[in-house]
């Protein structure tokens, strides 16, 4: 296999793009694919001060390392969770990346800082432990990004996360979901804006990036994850796409084109009804939010 | 060849040589979901691996709430 753009030898195929790339056109392609979403979905310019969320996973770490070089101003924020040699590993990762580059990394630690751990509170609350630690990434990144004075939280979702959360909101048919999937969340009372640059890339290429820019990250899989829904709708979607390449970004972009705007009421409606925490002051539907509510049952 | 696999880690012996490609399917394993790592060099589906080739299959996969 031969490089699309310089015809040396090939280290990956992109079959949906029926490409494949060196490890110099890698890197220019998926830096191409960032630099489209950014202004497409108008998420930030070079005067915004970024807050990057970061795991020390590849998609965290790769996402980092592009919106540096694309001449942006970010940052990392890291969330300690609490998840035994697992968090140890990836806190490692994190710290030695941000090091490495002189970057500014900002730590949180749930444990030491908040009282609880991702165990505890699945243990506490007898519910899956993603949705405390999605409940509480989501509640830490945007009151960190408000706090330290950034204007904007941007994660590292890519092209086949944000297709297997569409696929379990259509199977639901949850229409508050289907209404803020979008690759920018803007930013409203009590709320950073919230962006997804790497929605045009898939898991492959952003691992190939780790791979061919030397970023050290965590490999293994989140033990608490094993068996969950999400890695059950990646699946689906993977066959699908080994089938019938490009599959995922059809779906995933037809909806955005054509089918996010159907939905877009519900979840600004479900926003906007939204009150300050009487705890955090964080929004939330009503009294004492849910990461409130959970770090006391936890700790 | 000496195939790594992981998540849980783990080591396999396949006689070579064969294509990328083939690999993954005697592994049963799907190509979109991994990366395959002869050596130190990422390599795409078409090359062509040694008998003598020591391989990751590296899952790109990651689950969670993820950030």
């Amino acid at each position: 296999m031969k490089c699309r753009v310089c015809r040396g030898p090939a280290v990956i195929d992109i079959r949906r793009h029926n490409a494949a790339f060196c490890p110099d056109h890698l890197v220019a392609h998926c830096e191409e694919q960032v630099r489209r979403a950014v202004h497409e979905y108008e998420m930030f310019t070079t005067d915004d001060r970024i807050l990057v969320a970061v795991s020390g996973g590849k998609d965290s770490l790769a996402l980092w390392d592009l919106l540096v070089r694309l001449g942006y101003d970010v940052d990392g924020l890291y969330l300690g969770l609490g998840i035994g040699e697992y968090s140890d590993e990836s806190g490692l990762y994190t710290v030695a990346f941000a090091a490495d580059r002189s970057l500014k990394l900002h730590q949180v630690e749930l444990g030491t800082d908040f009282g609880f751990t991702i165990p505890a509170a699945a243990a506490a609350t007898h519910r899956s432990p993603c949705g405390s630690c999605g409940l509480s990434k989501r509640h830490l990144f945007n009151r960190h990004a408000i706090e330290l004075g950034y204007d904007v939280v941007a994660t590292g979702h890519n092209l086949d996360d944000e297709a297997a959360v569409l696929l379990g909101n259509v199977l639901r048919w949850d229409v508050s979901f289907l209404g803020r999937q979008h690759p920018v969340l803007p930013a409203a009372e009590g709320f950073a804006r919230k962006v997804k640059p790497l929605v045009r890339m898939g898991e492959r290429e952003m691992a190939a990036y780790c791979v061919v820019r030397g970023i050290d990250y965590q490999v293994e899989e989140c033990p608490m994850a094993a068996g969950n829904r999400h890695l059950g709708y990646k699946e689906i979607l993977n066959a699908l796409e080994d089938r019938s390449p490009g599959s995922k970004a059809a779906f995933m972009f037809g909806y955005l084109a054509r089918g996010h705007e159907r939905f877009h009421a519900e979840g600004a409606e479900e926003r906007a009804e939204l009150e300050p925490c009487t705890s955090c002051g964080a929004p939330t539907p009503k009294g004492v939010c849910a990461f409130c509510k959970l770090r006391e049952r936890a700790s | 060849m000496k195939i790594t696999l992981r998540n849980p880690r783990r080591e396999v012996e396949v006689q070579g040589p064969m294509t990328v490609v083939a690999l993954l399917q005697r592994l049963d394993i799907n190509p979109e979901s991994v990366l395959v790592i002869a050596g130190d060099e990422l390599v795409p589906r078409d090359a062509r691996l040694a008998d003598a080739a020591v391989v990751e299959i590296r899952p790109v996969i990651s689950g969670g709430a993820g950030t």
